[in-house]
């Protein structure tokens, strides 16, 4: 195995730069490196002057999410032995169809905009007293959903969603995913405010079932099955005004 | 809905972002991409099979002289290359669209999900036991 491996890493400076340019960097390779520690040497001993986001190296923070090799990735938990028999340098790039602000760090307001507009909180009609006590669940109301609750902000989905890239108007599959695992919850009774903003061509049904959210999705949290889901309840809630307006919510 | 608006706006005034387009040849760069365009492409020999049909079923309400044209053009070489390909597409959409099934269907039972498999199973299942009703009308006659 070679002592080193080398890195081609997107650098962009709006002060300086019109557009970005791939810069060459050779670090050790060591086996239980991953991309972030290597980003990390080149910034503590070869060039302090790149910019990317980190924090917590353990897969839960969702910062460190990055294009290696094409591929949207949690730079903490890509390893760079994986990469050790290519032939090309591995390529570091910003989160694929978001603003590039510098080098690696990516302009997410509009995701943060997305996912308060669904409005991923639990809303009940009537809040009781705290005097009242919990709110009780049972470990299968809690099954119901607790896969989309493992949702970590990462946006790998979005940079894995050719339709978040060609219709940027899309909510897209995190912040659905995660109105989804509020609808789904036994305390929640706010499925039809939600409705309102993801039954409608910019939600759920902008989305063409690509998949690929859920292949790159580092929590195995299934936003394209989400979406599907809740395609099956709008459609099933629309023929309800039809049939039953009555009935309708 | 203002509160539903976050109140940190100030980035839409940042003059100097860097914004890639999106190439038009985007669905050539990765393979699941490709996959994806060639199961939106097989809908188009799905209706091509359709068409195909409702002209059959024309040619026999006919009678046997409209029928045994409508089968000498089905022999035409250009027409069985074309439902060649149509066969191969209208498998592909089937295959695809089975293997995507359990992702859409979240289907409990007794407060359990149903394994994937078991909803893919069941649609080949099915599939099969139409296919075998078919092939028995067929070799029957």
């Amino acid at each position: 195995m070679a002592e080193t491996i080398s890195l081609e890493v997107l650098r962009y400076s709006p002060e300086r730069d019109a557009e970005p340019s791939f810069q060459r960097y050779d670090v050790p390779l060591r086996k239980d490196w991953v991309v972030l520690d290597a980003l990390n040497y080149i910034k503590d001993k070869v060039d302090g002057s790149l910019t990317f986001r980190w924090s917590c190296r353990m897969g839960i923070c969702g910062s460190c999410g990055m294009m290696v090799n094409g591929e949207p990735k949690l730079t903490c938990a890509t390893f760079l032995s994986n990469y050790a028999n290519e032939k090309c340098p591995v390529r570091v790039q910003p989160l694929r169809y978001f603003p590039v602000i510098r080098d690696l760090v990516v302009e997410v307001t509009d995701f943060m905009t997305k996912l308060q507009s669904v409005k991923p909180w639990l809303i009940r009609e009537d809040e009781k007293p705290v005097s009242d006590g919990e709110y009780i669940q049972t470990p299968d109301q809690l099954d119901c959903y607790k896969q989309f609750s493992m949702c970590i902000n990462c946006l790998l989905c979005y940079a894995a969603c050719p339709v978040y890239g060609l219709d940027p108007v899309f909510i897209g599959p995190a912040a659905i995913a995660l109105a989804q695992r509020y609808n789904m919850d036994s305390r929640d009774e706010g499925a039809d405010e939600r409705m309102d903003v993801l039954a409608q061509h910019e939600g759920i049904w902008g989305c063409t079932f690509v998949g690929e959210c859920t292949k790159v999705c580092p929590k195995h949290v299934d936003p394209a099955g989400a979406i599907q889901q809740y395609k099956l309840t709008a459609t099933i809630e629309r023929f309800k005004t039809f049939l039953m307006p009555w009935a309708a919510k | 809905m203002s509160d539903a608006r976050p109140t940190t706006r100030y980035t839409e005034y940042h003059p100097r972002w860097y914004r890639p387009r999106v190439s038009t040849w985007w669905w050539l760069a990765r393979w699941p991409y490709l996959k994806f365009i060639l199961r939106e492409i097989s809908s188009v020999f799905v209706a091509w099979f359709v068409v195909v049909l409702l002209l059959q079923i024309r040619a026999l309400s006919r009678g046997p002289v409209a029928y045994a044209a409508f089968e000498r053009w089905l022999q035409n070489p250009l027409i069985v290359l074309l439902n060649l390909i149509t066969l191969f597409f209208v498998v592909f959409h089937a295959i695809t669209w089975f293997n995507l099934a359990p992702s859409a269907m979240a289907v409990r039972f007794r407060g359990k999900r149903v394994p994937d498999l078991l909803i893919v199973g069941t649609n080949y299942a099915a599939w099969a036991a139409i296919s075998l009703v078919v092939a028995w009308f067929l070799v029957r006659s």
